[in-house]
């Protein structure tokens, strides 16, 4: 298991120079000096252009920067955000709670309702739910999300006045920020309603943003499944008498989990792209709304540190998805891949 | 396809190629709902070949004393079946003109995607050793970000605009046609015929392209038709978040965009360029589910 770890863990290396260095060279292929773009349109004398120059590193030859740029990064500097002259890494570090709080909501939506109803469409293979359940998920993988989020605020928030628009919470309760995970800390505070009220702001983002990953899940854990009842175990335990319940529940659904863990790890990239959507359309507070301003404002060392920590933290879900995968399917670790 | 598999694509023959198509026709035909998607997507593409005659009016014409008009069957005036935008102007012909800028968009980026990637995964697996680590550890660097993401840094380094948004998306769905143009190539490589071709003294190139690249090709295809769907998506997404295709160009996400202030006054503005959206990347989808039953052995439907 360590080895296989460790294997694992080598296999990121190049990712992390690879990811590092398109960051870097990200800065470098902007149209202009970056100096020049932090000026705008003010004007500015070759004097300062050069102090500033020398205060970014830029007059070093560009291997050199390179290699400062991974050291600054080791060491917890991922750059200073023009617009706010604060560390990225803070920033980041403030929103990133909001976009893992979505994240998992969705994420668990996605997987409560998806596994289930991938297992009935493959016990009922065929049928009209089969089909429907089928249908339902194609749509739900097609869907354009920016305009599913809009047209569901036009209906329950529009229409029926059933949820608000945007935002993380309503705007009569001020709660102090502990975790950075709003419906813990609206518990935590104690005030009346508080947590209701982030509830309450979570429903659309959730649905919006869960949607595709439920789709794919669904679709995946049927497959799965279908593949795992054909096998004569699964024959077995049904012939000795037991449960349909225990033996899609238990027999049939333990190894199909295998390749739906899988498919639930790979899905950390299609939350974060997702979120750059939801966040956009509800106003939500996180990374998502954070890298699309940063884009918009120019700010672009906030959006190369944003870059770099989202590749990063996606590498390591990834990592610990293996390690996972190990776990429950000792065969992988000594099969060589 | 089973026969393409074993059979040297060198002696293949017209008749042979008949036959193929008409195998691959006998499977694809099998799900109604492939050619449903099929006929959908013929639908589509006539209608933005046709879009100068069937639109009823002038996608940049604005009419001033419609406005927000909502949709209407058969009124005197302000006869708008999809109604009008904020500038007055018919969403009908805006969503048949974005046709052309979708499918454009699509259908560039599957072309990109194609071409650079089966060069750069046959020379990967032709060549194996630095060549293929090189080319692949740059496509996982590729991968290693999520690829709305990935487009969007790419168009903040290229600038806004429809068609650097379609260079951004095909970079970021290439390492998909590398790996699967790699991979099939390294399993084709080692079949006999590509050693009777070499020992009969066919060049690197015939190797590379003629002899193996035909047997690589229904992955491939599968792959592009679902990429055709997903660049569909992605572009209207960037045109959303502004990035994508400027206004006033009719492109669905854009529509979408320019309209979003309204969603709540003059909901069917943002409505159906969204069910545009959603209509043509289903159809696609449809279509490729078929496809790829009938093309790919492996993936097929147990």
């Amino acid at each position: 298991m360590f080895y296989f770890a460790l294997k694992r863990f080598a296999l990121l290396v190049p990712i992390f120079f690879g990811v590092t260095l398109m960051a870097f060279g990200f800065i470098r292929m902007l149209p202009g000096d970056p100096v020049a773009a932090l000026a705008g349109e003010r004007d500015m004398t070759p004097e300062r252009h050069a102090e500033m120059m020398a205060k970014l590193g830029l007059d070093k030859p560009a291997w050199q920067q390179y290699l400062d740029y991974i050291w600054n990064l080791l060491h917890g500097d991922f750059g200073t955000s023009v617009l706010t002259n604060r560390p990225i890494l803070d920033e980041f570090l403030e929103l990133f709670p909001a976009t893992i709080e979505l994240g998992l909501t969705a994420m668990f939506l996605a997987v409560v309702i998806g596994v289930p109803i991938g297992i009935f469409a493959a016990v009922k293979r065929g049928t009209i739910f089969d089909q429907g359940i089928m249908g339902f998920s194609l749509v739900g993988y097609s869907m354009p999300i920016f305009w599913w989020g809009l047209l569901l605020i036009i209906l329950f928030s529009g229409i029926w006045g059933l949820t608000p628009i945007s935002g993380r919470i309503s705007f009569l309760y001020d709660v102090p920020t502990v975790t950075g995970f709003l419906l813990l800390d609206a518990l935590i505070s104690g005030e009346e309603g508080a947590f209701a009220s982030a509830m309450h702001h979570m429903i659309l983002p959730t649905i919006v943003l869960g949607t595709i990953p439920l789709a794919i899940i669904a679709r995946q854990t049927r497959s799965a499944m279908l593949e795992v009842l054909s096998e004569d175990y699964v024959r077995t335990a049904r012939a000795k008498g037991l449960s349909p319940l225990r033996v899609y529940g238990l027999h049939a659904l333990r190894n199909a989990m295998i390749t739906v863990i899988t498919v639930i790890g790979l899905q950390v990239g299609t939350l974060m792209a997702g979120a750059i959507l939801t966040e956009t359309i509800f106003s939500w507070p996180g990374i998502g709304k954070w890298i699309i301003f940063s884009v918009f404002s120019r700010d672009y060392y906030a959006v190369q540190g944003g870059l770099v920590l989202i590749a990063m933290i996606i590498m390591l879900v990834n990592l610990v998805v293996d390690l996972l995968y190990g776990l429950i399917n000792p065969r992988i670790l000594h099969t060589g891949s | 396809m089973s026969a393409s598999n074993t059979i040297p694509a060198v002696t293949r023959r017209p008749s042979m190629l008949r036959q193929n198509l008409r195998e691959f026709w006998f499977y694809f035909s099998e799900s109604k709902t492939a050619v449903v998607g099929l006929v959908f997507l013929v639908g589509i593409v006539l209608m933005a070949l046709t879009a100068d005659f069937i639109a009823p009016h002038d996608p940049a014409m604005q009419y001033r004393d419609c406005f927000e008009q909502p949709p209407t069957w058969g009124a005197a005036e302000c006869n708008f079946i999809l109604g009008t935008d904020y500038a007055g102007r018919d969403m009908l012909s805006r969503i048949i003109y974005g046709t052309r800028l979708s499918l454009i968009a699509g259908g560039i980026v599957v072309i990109l995607c194609l071409s650079i990637g089966i060069v750069f995964g046959v020379v990967a697996g032709y060549f194996r050793g630095w060549v293929d680590i090189v080319i692949m550890r740059i496509m996982d660097t590729i991968l290693s970000v999520p690829g709305l993401l990935m487009a969007l840094v790419l168009v903040a380094i290229l600038g806004p605009g429809l068609l650097n948004a379609m260079i951004a998306i095909s970079i970021t769905y290439l390492p998909h046609f590398v790996r699967l143009t790699r991979s099939s190539y390294i399993t084709e490589s080692s079949k006999e015929y590509v050693i009777a071709s070499r020992v009969s003294g066919a060049g690197m190139f015939r190797i590379m392209f003629i002899t193996i690249l035909p047997n690589c090709l229904a992955p491939l295809i599968v792959q592009a038709t679902l990429s055709f769907s997903t660049a569909i998506l992605d572009t209207a997404a960037l045109g959303f978040l502004g990035m994508g295709a400027q206004p006033p160009a009719p492109e669905w996400g854009t529509l979408i965009a320019e309209n979003r202030d309204l969603m709540l006054s003059a909901p069917w503005t943002v409505t159906f360029p969204g069910l545009a959206i959603l209509l043509a990347v289903l159809a696609i989808n449809l279509m490729g589910d078929g496809l790829r039953d009938a093309l790919d052995p492996k993936m097929k439907r147990s």
